[in-house]
């Protein structure tokens, strides 16, 4: 378990961090979601001790580290640009942590072999870095933070120098390697996909301070503020409000949609607006709209739905949301 | 942009030119006029004690400097490039001084420095005789050649980055380990090259050495003041061509361990 507590950090005229607390349970996987510059890279780097704090404690699994080197901390740390040590072999790198602590020959060539197994770099021991695909020298980075047995894993953003097909790949693999070694990870990205997709737990962060924590379906169901729906996931703002594309229902009759849409409270109301382009993108299709207001949103339909609509540019139609989604009305967040 | 080929041919050829009538006639020059009498003539040349002194000296002056300037250099290298302190810019500008003022002048400046009279003259009370003494000839070699490390190594510092060094660290290696085995790894070729340029110059060195040297043969020459006294003082000619000759050869030799170093380097 990591707990954070009242984290400041200024570089100066610019806060990174403005009075952080935050707790990471034991064993889990929690993403650090937030755009550049919001301070997730210097939390994260401040829990290693690569970063010192202006104020503010971190405390490790019940020890206050706030003041310990980060040799001493037990952490391992996987950097955005593998941070390979190019002048040493795969098998090089993996082993230095064991090296550097003086373990015995036998244990270290053990431990090496089973962790390139795990990381799928076997047969890549004699290899230097520079021989090895950005993908596999990220593994090999892992495998390297993991040789020495960390409390907690520290990844800053992983697979952000990676192409899109790697980085997907990667992070289920990441997920698949997490539940099988139960470390408690902390994975900075700024990318949302990735956070829904490996973490059980996300803290965004904005502007040096979080913005909201919990899992993945709550932020993204009943996130705390404009900033969190936003940030996670795609909006709409329809009649002044923000929306999720896929929770805009569209009729053909004022009457049909006003009928549906009083089911539902807290709701902008009908918006009557035109169809502007009808995009097919597989399984979904994608109404641009331009409501009688001039503003421009899009809406999500199913196939299905949108073909008993028979859509077309230049129609006018008439929405309305089937969910309401009023930041200021949902449940409180989970932050501490 | 496309050029004609005889414009091609004509300025290759010219620069050709420039660089045989500039660098290779000259050199072959004096290795023809030292091998001209023979082999036999020129290693009894370079046997004489004067001339066995004179090499012994020389490579003595490099042996010195050599690992006081790749200890400071590194470590100014570290300063200028990691460091964040004020006067970082004057810094910058003394380590490029060297380059700058004639060697010469750096031999005045040291008699000034360390003659008798001077600020530090008083050392040679206490029996230690720097200004016509190996320290004067050890001090002005070290001034000339300061740049070569710290210029070698400073890219190369920049160029790695501080990563490598805080995953050593993350992994519990400690300021020192971490120096030994992932900075000093990475910067090894910065510093060969360094280190090369300084042997080089070491042995090269004239204008500052003569300044602070007694110029005894056999005592106090070091190879290049050899060249000029067999040559100005002596009148024997030859004697100036085979120690100019000896002198080349170390160059040289020094240059073809760089080549071969540089050729392991790319093929791994």
């Amino acid at each position: 378990m990591i707990t954070v507590t009242g984290a400041r950090k200024s570089y100066g005229d610019f806060t990174a961090l403005d009075d952080v607390s935050l707790e990471i349970p034991a064993g889990t996987l929690t993403a650090l979601l937030g755009p550049s510059g919001s301070g997730k890279s210097t939390l994260l780097r401040a829990i290693a001790g690569l970063e010192g704090l202006d104020g503010g404690r971190v405390v490790i699994g019940g020890r206050d580290v706030t003041g310990v080197p980060p040799q001493k901390r037990g952490i391992g740390f996987v950097f955005q640009h593998y941070a390979a040590f190019k002048h040493m072999t795969v098998r090089d790198n993996v082993a230095f942590g064991l090296t550097i602590r003086k373990r015995p020959k036998a244990e270290i060539a053990r431990k090496v072999d089973d962790l390139l197994e795990i990381v799928g770099l076997d047969g890549f021991q004699h290899r230097y870095p520079a021989q090895l695909s950005g993908g596999q020298r990220q593994r090999m980075a892992l495998a390297r933070a993991l040789a020495v047995d960390p409390e907690v894993l520290l990844l800053d953003e992983p697979f952000g120098a990676l192409d899109a097909k790697v980085r997907a790949d990667l992070r289920q693999w990441l997920r698949r390697l997490h539940d099988e070694v139960h470390v408690t990870t902390v994975l900075v990205t700024h990318d949302q996909e990735e956070a829904l997709d490996v973490a059980d737990r996300i803290a965004v962060l904005n502007k040096g301070r979080i913005e909201q924590v919990g899992d993945p379906v709550a932020l993204y169901d009943r996130p705390a503020n404009d900033f969190v729906m936003s940030f996670l996931g795609s909006v709409a703002r329809l009649g002044g409000q923000l929306v999720r594309p896929h929770d805009i229902a569209l009729h053909r009759t004022r009457e049909r949609a006003l009928q549906l849409d009083a089911r539902v409270g807290g709701s902008p109301g009908v918006i009557e607006a035109v169809v502007e382009r009808v995009v097919r993108l597989g399984f979904e299709v994608r109404v641009d709209l331009r409501a009688d207001t001039g503003e421009r949103f899009a809406a999500q339909l199913t196939r299905a739905e949108a073909d008993a609509l028979a859509l077309q540019a230049g129609d006018t139609v008439f929405a309305h949301t089937v969910q309401a989604v009023n930041p200021a009305e949902a449940e409180p967040a989970l932050a501490i | 942009m496309t050029t004609t080929t005889p414009a091609r041919l004509g300025l290759r050829t010219v620069a050709l030119g420039y660089l045989v009538l500039l660098v290779a006639v000259p050199i072959a020059l004096i290795l023809w006029r030292s091998f001209e009498p023979g082999v036999g003539a020129f290693v009894e040349s370079v046997r004489t004690p004067a001339a066995l002194a004179a090499l012994n000296l020389s490579l003595l002056i490099v042996a010195i400097v050599v690992p006081l300037n790749v200890v400071f250099g590194v470590g100014t290298a570290l300063a200028l490039v990691r460091g964040r302190f004020p006067g970082k810019g004057l810094l910058q500008a003394v380590v490029d001084l060297p380059f700058a003022v004639s060697p010469i002048v750096v031999g005045v400046a040291l008699i000034l420095l360390w003659g008798s009279g001077g600020w530090f003259g008083g050392v040679e009370g206490l029996g230690l005789q720097v200004i016509f003494g190996l320290p004067g000839m050890v001090i002005a070699t070290l001034f000339v050649t300061l740049p070569f490390v710290v210029r070698e190594v400073e890219p190369v510092l920049h160029e790695i980055g501080t990563e490598q060094e805080q995953a050593a660290s993350t992994l519990g290696a400690s300021s020192w380990q971490t120096f030994w085995r992932i900075t000093l790894p990475a910067i090894r070729w910065g510093l060969t090259y360094g280190v090369v340029l300084t042997i080089a110059r070491a042995l090269g060195e004239f204008g500052a050495v003569i300044m602070v040297s007694s110029g005894f043969p056999g005592v106090s020459q070091t190879l290049t003041l050899l060249v000029h006294s067999r040559y100005i003082d002596d009148h024997n000619a030859y004697g100036a061509y085979a120690a100019a000759t000896l002198l080349m050869g170390l160059a040289v030799a020094t240059l073809l361990g760089m080549t071969l170093l540089d050729r392991k380097r790319s093929t791994r």
